[in-house]
């Protein structure tokens, strides 16, 4: 067993357990959007990105990927990580402004405003469809092509696949396509009406002194 | 041909080479490293031979090819032994004089004589070349005396003496030691102490085990690894061996761009003939050792030189890269303990080896030992290939060796590390140069490109080069790199069309700062760092872009007019002819450029032959 | 016939990397130096022989820029946008390129003569601005030079 502390808290893990693993276990809530207990991580979107000190150094590191090692203390929600996770949302919203995963998020962390020439794209890139068509499913139907701006998840030669057993487990897997939100305002603004919260003790303390999900009680929004 | 499986043998071979070779038999020397070759010098190899073949010299004189020499701005470049006489920008009509004169009589053909540009002065022999002067060639000595070709060129100097000595006096353990002692860090970009990186790989978990050479050379500007593998491969290939024996690895690999034809054709004949004499092989030097290597072509992606995305591309995969919280040498090729270093880093382990760790220590500063290798390239008079012991001065290295700023013109800035390093400007030109200093200076050592900028390079331009650059090589797996770079260009991309406001300077800071520490790769993580650096000591040229909508270097096409200066210009009419817009018309004696047809190309500015057109 | 021919010399390749599966990219290497490109059929024949599979192969071939998966020209015309090279002016010397083409970066002329390819770096930073027309190299090249460099390098 490894002895660590999270945010605070004495924590003990298995080793070879990763610090998302153990931040769930101990119910400290870290979003992600590329991760999926099933499948093998991924470390794309960095959204569940922590700050870790290790006896050395602090540094930034994914959670979904980094092995808890003894000794080491984690912030999950300290100042730098909240502004970052911020800045990856605003950015993959200008990408896909419709998806209401992203735009639940986006309230959840208090991001109002896209400043980003908007797209319109609904894939987010997060490779949860290739890995559940490969590893669940067992068929490698589709992939990862092209590099950087060109990366897109299709079949070879962009043909129907021969191999596609037409399970749906992809469209399943999707965090992004899902549920479409038809209510965006104008470009760059997000409606909000979901949720908001607001952390306050973020001005007084370096990272958010409670991680308990939308319990709401620092910001309420007044019902109309 | 009988393998060499002692020190004796290595010995007496070497012996016999060098009585066999005359030392004062006159021998030309002559570049056929790729620069001088795009510049001919294949053409002056073969005039040599016919020449001294039409007349009979065979015996009197030798002609032999070599790897690059270094200094490519005056190539084809050729040295003549045994008195090291030195001839620059040589032509194949060139060659009977050399011959004649040189050869055989020892006189000078002076119009070969490299000349100072600002003293006037006349250099006969290489090592008065103000440009090899204040240099420390140690990795690259040989370049310019070998045949890379030629195996026994190699063990003549004294190849392969440091394998025999590790393999046969020496244990694992005295070799890590030897190499942590040393001070020897990664050539590469990171600069990881090697022994350090030597002895996790040797602890780690794992039967089998792999190093590899890293010659991937992504870095635009940046051609030492190039000339290494060119000129010297045997030197890579020892280091090699040396490490996987002390490692414990069986099996290497040398990861090479494929736009290197001319390296992978080398390093694969030294291969080959490493095999023959039982250099590479089945116990080797009788030490029971095994050791097998093979070369790997890249196939055009800059991301392929950060470790573990080259280690995805020689297993067969798209060069995408993982998060190294549990390191390559512990777990790297697939999924076995690997060792990874430049091909540079690897080629100064038999000169450890052989001369000892006091003498590697005596270079060099308190945190970096030992020699740099530069490209040294840009708005210099000498560019070329420099090795320098670390702690060099910048200026030392711009003004002594790179002979100062082309044209007269007023240096701005040295770009070092290059797509993700920084640039040190004019105030910091004292500085030392070693990793600490650098990477303190807001840039870092990288492969080893040093651009020299000046007055007429703008930072926000350059900012946006780099990032267009980065954006198209990133491999597009992280949103920060992938999402992130892209909209820090959209930015610097409005900058330099004078679109930017102040709110843009912030966002950009911001994405620079969250790219940097949210990327999964250093790629991504070093993409903000010329953004970041130009920031730091040039922002007064992100303000008058942002506030004056100026461009003070005159080169952004938004933000600059082209006039014709009336009292230079003749009306001769060449920027007329050339005009791409026809936005040239003539009054009388003068022309004047239409504003709003120009487009600022700059054709008519390169054809006036009176530098009557100035940018404003 | 022809197919058959070609099908054999990809085998050929193939067995010269002794079928191991991390040979990949040089086998596409090699293909695409056969046939100055990655034609479907090849992509699915590698696949097959190698045993690798085929959305692999293609994530692959899609990656590297040495690989291409439409037919390229006869002459390939890459243009340095090196660091060097672009402080030296060669962004004006690929416009030059373009407009006497009449392509852009990364297209092919109609005829199917030229291919346009902008690079980073050939390691010629000494000669810059830097043109290499197949094999050949062309140094401290300008806009105006280009018609006779296209000439001489296609000639």
């Amino acid at each position: 067993m490894v002895n660590l502390i999270i945010d605070g808290v004495k924590a003990q893990a298995e080793e070879g357990s990763t610090i998302l693993e153990i931040a769930r276990f101990y119910g400290i809530s870290i979003p992600s959007l590329c991760h999926h207990d099933e499948l093998t991580p991924y470390g794309a979107c960095r959204l569940c990105t922590v700050e870790v000190e290790d006896g050395r150094r602090v540094r930034l590191v994914a959670s979904c990927l980094y092995p808890v090692k003894e000794g080491i203390k984690v912030k999950t929600h300290s100042e730098k990580v909240m502004k970052g996770r911020k800045l990856i949302l605003e950015l993959l919203l200008a990408r896909c402004p419709n998806s209401k995963t992203l735009q639940d998020l986006a309230s959840q962390m208090g991001l109002e405003q896209v400043r980003f020439k908007m797209e319109n794209e609904d894939c987010i890139l997060c490779g949860l469809c290739v890995r559940m068509c490969a590893e669940q499913m067992r068929s490698g139907a589709i992939g990862f092509a092209g590099r950087g701006q060109k990366r897109e998840v299709v079949t070879p030669f962009r043909t129907a696949s021969e191999i596609c057993r037409n399970c749906g487990a992809c469209m399943y897997i999707c965090p992004v396509v899902d549920l479409q939100c038809r209510g965006v305002k104008s470009p760059g603004e997000l409606c909000n009406s979901c949720l908001v919260i607001t952390p306050q003790c973020l001005g007084k303390y370096d990272q958010v002194m409670c991680t308990l999900e939308s319990c709401g009680a620092c910001v309420q929004k007044e019902e109309k | 041909m009988k393998k060499i499986r002692t020190t004796q043998e290595l010995g007496s071979l070497r012996n016999s080479l060098v009585q066999m070779r005359d030392p004062n038999k006159p021998c030309v020397r002559v570049c056929l490293g790729t620069g001088c070759r795009a510049r001919g010098s294949a053409n002056v190899m073969i005039s040599f031979k016919d020449e001294i073949e039409r007349q009979g010299l065979e015996i009197k004189a030798d002609c032999k090819q070599t790897g690059c020499h270094g200094f490519c701005e005056r190539g084809p470049v050729i040295v003549i032994g045994p008195k090291e006489i030195f001839y620059q920008k040589v032509k194949p009509s060139d060659v009977p004089d050399i011959v004649s004169k040189t050869l055989l009589n020892g006189e000078v053909v002076d119009r070969l004589l490299y000349i100072d540009p600002i003293t006037g002065q006349k250099a006969l022999y290489e090592h008065e070349v103000p440009f090899y002067k204040k240099q420390t060639r140690l990795v690259l000595a040989n370049n310019g005396r070998i045949d890379p070709t030629n195996i026994l060129d190699y063990i003549a100097i004294g190849g392969y003496q440091a394998l025999a000595k590790a393999t046969t006096t020496m244990s694992c353990e005295e070799i890590i030691d030897t190499i942590e002692k040393s001070g020897l860090r990664g050539l590469g970009g990171g600069g990881f102490p090697t022994g350090r990186k030597w002895r996790s790989c040797k602890e780690a978990h794992g039967d089998v085990k792999f190093v590899i050479g890293n010659g991937d050379e992504g870095d635009p500007g940046a051609f030492s690894d190039r000339s290494l593998m060119e000129a010297n491969p045997h030197s890579i290939l020892e280091g090699m061996i040396i490490g996987a024996y002390a490692i414990g690895a069986n099996q290497g690999y040398l990861y090479v761009r494929a736009e290197y034809p001319l390296a992978l054709k080398h390093l694969q004949t030294a291969i080959d003939q490493a095999r023959e004499y039982g250099f590479v092989g089945n116990n080797i030097f009788n030490s029971g050792f095994d050791f097998d290597i093979k070369i790997n072509r890249g196939a055009g992606a800059f991301v392929c030189g950060e470790s573990s995305a080259l280690m995805a591309s020689i297993e067969g995969k798209m060069g995408e890269p993982r998060a190294k919280y549990v390191h390559t040498v512990e777990r790297g090729l697939w999924n076995q303990p690997t060792n990874l270093n430049n091909v540079k880093t690897w080629a100064n382990v038999p000169l450890i080896i052989n001369n000892g760790t006091d003498w590697y220590v005596k270079m060099g500063t308190e945190n970096s030992k030992g020699t740099g290798i530069f490209s040294l390239v840009g708005k210099v008079n000498n560019t070329g290939l420099v090795e320098i012991q670390m702690g060099t001065p910048l200026k030392t290295i711009v003004y002594d060796i790179g002979g100062g700023i082309t044209k007269g013109k007023r240096f701005k800035a040295v770009q070092t590390g290059g797509p993700s390093g920084g640039c040190i400007p004019e105030e910091l030109l004292d500085l030392t140069v070693d990793f600490e200093k650098l990477t303190e200076a807001g840039s870092m050592m990288g492969s080893g490109g040093m651009i020299v900028m000046d007055e007429d390079t703008c930072m926000v331009d350059l900012a946006r080069y780099f990032l267009d650059f980065l954006q198209n090589e990133s491999c597009g797996k992280c949103v920060p790199c992938r999402e992130g770079i892209k909209r820090m260009l959209e930015i610097v991309t409005k900058i330099t069309k004078g679109q930017a406001g102040e709110e843009d300077l912030e966002l950009l800071q911001d994405l620079a700062r969250m790219v940097k520490d949210f990327s999964l790769c250093g790629l991504g993580q070093t993409a903000p760092n010329t953004v970041l650096s130009t920031l730091r000591y040039f922002g007064d040229e992100y303000a008058a872009h942002i506030r004056d909508k100026k461009c003070p270097a005159g080169i952004c096409r938004d933000l600059i007019t082209f006039v014709i200066l009336e009292d230079k210009c003749t009306g001769c009419g060449a920027c007329l002819k050339l005009c791409p817009q026809q936005a040239i018309d003539a009054y009388g004696l003068t022309h004047t450029i239409d504003p709003a047809k120009c487009i600022r190309c700059g054709i008519c500015r390169d054809a006036c032959p009176f530098q009557a057109i100035s940018v404003k | 016939m022809a197919e058959r021919a070609s099908e054999y010399k990809v085998n050929e390749i193939i067995r010269s990397y002794s079928y191991e599966k991390s040979a990949l990219i040089m086998i596409l290497q090699e293909t695409e130096n056969l046939f100055a490109y990655l034609p479907a059929w090849a992509l699915k024949h590698v696949s097959e022989k190698l045993g690798v599979p085929m959305i692999q192969v293609y994530g692959v071939a899609s990656f590297y820029d040495a690989f291409h998966l439409t037919p390229r020209g006869k002459h390939l015309v890459r243009v340095c946008l090196g660091t060097a090279c672009y402080l030296r002016g060669s962004p004006r010397v690929l416009e030059s390129v373009e407009k006497e083409l009449g392509i852009q970066d990364g297209e092919t002329t109609s005829d199917r003569t030229f291919s346009l390819q902008s690079v980073h770096c050939v390691g010629a930073c000494a000669l810059a601005p830097v043109i290499v027309v197949g094999e050949r190299y062309f140094d401290k090249m300008t806009p105006t030079k280009v018609r006779s460099v296209l000439k001489a390098g296609a000639g």
